[in-house]
């Protein structure tokens, strides 16, 4: 029983892991295409254009991965989480089967109409399927937080004598308090990302001092894109899921900000630290006095309530995976703040294509966003143990009763072998992508 | 509710294999008939401009399915895990062949992918029509051994096969001689309807050869038809109760013998949208009749011990099934709409479409 909980655990977290650096990339793409698009419309400089039209074949390779590493994320809760489905599928359902029907086929049927039908529709109509595009992947991530802000924090349920949740008020599910706050936070981080690829191919041209014109051009808005975002990403919206983990899940917060011990004069912020679960303490720390509590309620002196204050079945199983999750994605994103501002103000002041350093450094620091987003899903799927559905439902009452782990280890691996094939290929794919750049030479 | 939402996941699948069922039979075709590069590249062509937003259609069928009857979803999913995971990689499989053969230029290249893309859709018909024999011989519910439950009573696990492949046994595997025959039938149904696509959409120089296998592979499906009717039989004896207690329900029967008979005149047809139309009702027809024939059942038990799954012990609640009517309308009348601007923008032969994005 522990071992089969354990792969299944395994299984999703690795297939949702690779799954996830897709859409993470195409929401925010989908904004940036709009934007170039319509910039197009507005200016009619055909390096706009171009640049619409080139990311979109990022776009659809990138979609191509998601769905097809996105439909084994669904058969998952049938096949591995049987429990889990039966239990919540009248709820859970409800959101999913919303996202299939509402926005991936938005989504699907509108980007085959922009890649094939500029010349067929014109450019309005273009920009239009463009926009749905946009439309489609948004609400793509919007009910897909809403399942997730549900085994968050429930609401709108009633529990019955077989221990199935049944749906009272469907519309609890969309003014979920945790939803809001999770989904601009998540979709500003996805904008993060797009942003900083769109740069890094800027940056990657500049420096070939091949296709510079649209270089400049990508760097310039990637640049501009990632500042704003950045900085919405921590504040407000990184601030306000992290009151709403401190208020539904303190447990969870506890573990997050690496607070041992209840301090009843305000707690510190940890900048730096490793947990020693042996002691319960953390090791080589480098702290604040009081900004958390200051951070979180506004008070300097207000009490935290720590991991002391717990059972231990209720606190979550991997507290240094989740503390550092949560402090790798703080980290990088003070990073990415830091080195958009730079570049920001180099910008502006007209030395930003000449400034190597920065050019490297943004060409090479495409990875980092994608670990901070993936980081940040940790921080919010690891806080949630040891349940699935918060405080309701323990992860290990979830699982299918019927599956052995000897399928799902052989499955597990099966996706780990078929995965890597997938990422070379995709690797591949950008690269060419990437190499014939906007305007590729006729042939 | 139960009987609306069953309905509406019906038509979902029904047009999931529809559209979907094209990229499969292409795909067969594409491997057994396709030998020059410019056929091999245009009926690749004439599935992958398509694939994805038909896989949507499954998405969406397995979304409302999971909302509708989560207790079905959770139990067959669980129970099916092998084959369901081994689907799950096909596809895979299939999508990336057809998103990659067009990428690079030389031979080897595209040789992989074409076989990758060719195989997968094989073995996906073939594990689609073995997935329906089970459904209508149902499994063994509960995991009963020795009389006693192993497990819940809706709950079950199927290896893919046991030593015997016998449909009769205690505990049928997924792969036995009677679902063996319902996936021939279902590799052949797809092949044609793979081709009659192909004519439709392209000018492949292989068309009018393809009218004959059409002709040839139509005939195999009478001879398969009949022969699993009478297996189907010996496998559960109450196959035929429910057409002869509502005999309204021959309709669905009537609609797969008009598909099948209509394709015995595929020389004649000049009109390509006609023939398409026809294996499309071989489709529908096989789907819904068998689906008619287990009403209100869903998954039957082969075991005495267990009730057999039904619409009604499955379902999610009253009101939540009611409020999803609400929004499922909608949804259900913008996929519709979708899918016609989608298919009218891309109409006539795609030839001449530029592929790879």
């Amino acid at each position: 029983m522990e071992d089969m909980i354990f792969y299944d655990r395994l299984q999703f977290a690795f297939t949702i892991t690779f799954h996830y650096i897709f859409p993470q990339l195409t929401m925010g793409l989908s904004l940036l295409i709009v934007y170039f698009k319509w910039k197009y419309l507005r200016n009619k400089v055909e390096k706009y254009n171009d640049a619409a039209k080139f990311f979109m074949k990022i776009f659809a390779i990138n979609f191509t991965m998601g769905v097809v590493t996105g439909i084994p994320m669904e058969f998952q809760f049938g096949t591995n989480w049987a429990k889990f489905s039966e239990l919540t599928g009248g709820i859970i359902g409800q959101t999913l089967a919303m996202e299939g029907m509402f926005s991936f086929f938005l989504e699907s049927s509108f980007l085959v109409l922009f890649i094939f039908g500029e010349k067929l529709m014109g450019q309005k109509l273009h920009l239009l399927t463009g926009f749905l595009v946009f439309l489609g992947s948004w609400a793509s991530g919007w009910f897909i937080l809403a399942t997730n802000a549900w085994m968050q924090h429930p609401v709108g349920y009633e529990i019955l004598e077989n221990g199935k949740f049944v749906l009272e008020n469907f519309s609890a599910l969309f003014t979920n308090p945790w939803l809001l706050p999770a989904f601009l936070h998540n979709q500003l981080a996805s904008v993060v990302t797009s942003s900083f690829v769109v740069a890094s191919i800027g940056a990657f041209y500049i420096l070939r001092e091949k296709q510079v014109e649209h270089g400049k051009l990508f760097l310039k808005t990637g640049v501009i894109f990632g500042l704003v975002s950045s900085i919405l990403v921590a504040f407000p919206t990184g601030d306000w899921n992290a009151k709403n983990v401190a208020k539904y899940q303190p447990a969870a917060f506890a573990a997050m900000e690496g607070i041992f011990e209840t301090e009843d004069a305000g707690a510190e912020i940890v900048l730096i630290g490793q947990p020693n679960m042996v002691e319960k303490k953390l090791d080589n720390k480098i702290a604040v006095p009081n900004i958390l509590s200051f951070l979180t309620y506004q008070e300097w002196d207000k009490q935290i309530v720590g991991m002391d204050k717990f059972e231990k079945e209720e606190l979550p199983d991997n507290i240094p995976a989740l503390y550092y999750s949560y402090h790798i994605m703080v980290g990088l994103g003070t990073v990415f703040m830091a080195i958009m501002a730079l570049s920001a103000f180099l910008l502006w002041r007209k030395k930003l294509y000449n400034t190597k350093a920065l050019l490297w450094t943004i060409m090479f620091l495409v990875p980092f966003p994608y670990i901070a987003n993936l980081t940040g899903w940790y921080t919010a799927e690891l806080g949630r143990q040891p349940y699935l559905v918060y405080g309701l439902l323990r992860t290990s009452e979830g699982i299918s009763p019927t599956v052995s782990s000897g399928n799902t280890l052989f499955t597990l691996l099966g996706f780990v072998a078929l995965y890597m094939l997938l990422g070379l290929l995709f690797l591949v794919l950008v690269g060419k992508t990437i190499n014939e750049g906007p305007k590729p030479k006729l042939h | 509710m139960e009987v609306l939402w069953y309905i509406l996941i019906a038509i979902v699948l029904a047009v999931f294999f529809i559209l979907d069922g094209y990229d499969f039979g292409t795909g067969i075709i594409h491997l057994f008939l396709a030998k020059t590069e410019k056929d091999k590249e245009v009926i690749a062509k004439s599935a992958g401009l398509f694939w994805d937003s038909n896989e949507v259609w499954l998405v969406a069928a397995g979304g409302m399915l999971f909302m509708a009857f989560p207790t079905f979803y959770a139990s067959v999913f669980s129970g099916f895990y092998l084959p369901l995971i081994l689907v799950l990689w096909l596809i895979i499989f299939r999508a990336i062949g057809l998103e990659l053969r067009g990428q690079f230029k030389f031979q080897m290249w595209k040789d992989i992918w074409d076989k990758s893309f060719g195989v997968s859709s094989l073995l996906l018909a073939l594990f689609f029509g073995i997935a329906l024999g089970n459904i209508v011989r149902g499994v063994n519910l509960g995991g009963v051994d020795n009389g006693v439950s192993v497990h819940e009573g809706h709950y079950f696990f199927l290896p893919l096969w046991d030593g015997s492949f016998s449909p009769l046994t205690e505990h049928p595997g997924v792969i036995d001689w009677f679902t063996i025959i319902i996936g021939l039938i279902s590799v052949v149904t797809l092949a044609i309807h793979g081709a009659n696509w192909i004519i439709l959409k392209t000018n492949s120089t292989i068309n009018l050869k393809l009218k004959r296998v059409i002709f040839r592979l139509n005939i195999a499906l009478a001879i398969l038809t009949v022969f699993s009717l009478f297996v189907w039989q010996i496998v559960n004896p109450n196959s035929l109760d429910n057409f002869i207690n509502k005999p309204y329900l021959i309709v669905f029967p009537i609609i797969y013998l008009t598909g099948l008979i209509g394709l015995f005149f595929i020389k004649k047809i000049k009109n390509d949208n006609h023939a398409f139309a026809l294996s499309s009702l071989l489709i529908v027809g096989g789907i819904t009749s068998s689906l008619a024939s287990l009403f209100p059942v869903i998954l039957p038990s082969v075991n005495d011990t267990h009730e057999p799954l039904t619409i009604y012990n499955t379902a999610a609640s009253e009101y939540g099934l009611s409020v999803a009517m609400y929004w499922g309308i909608i949804g259900f009348i913008l996929l519709f709409v979708y899918m016609i601007i989608q298919k009218r923008m891309m109409k006539g032969k795609i030839d001449h479409m530029d592929y790879g994005h």
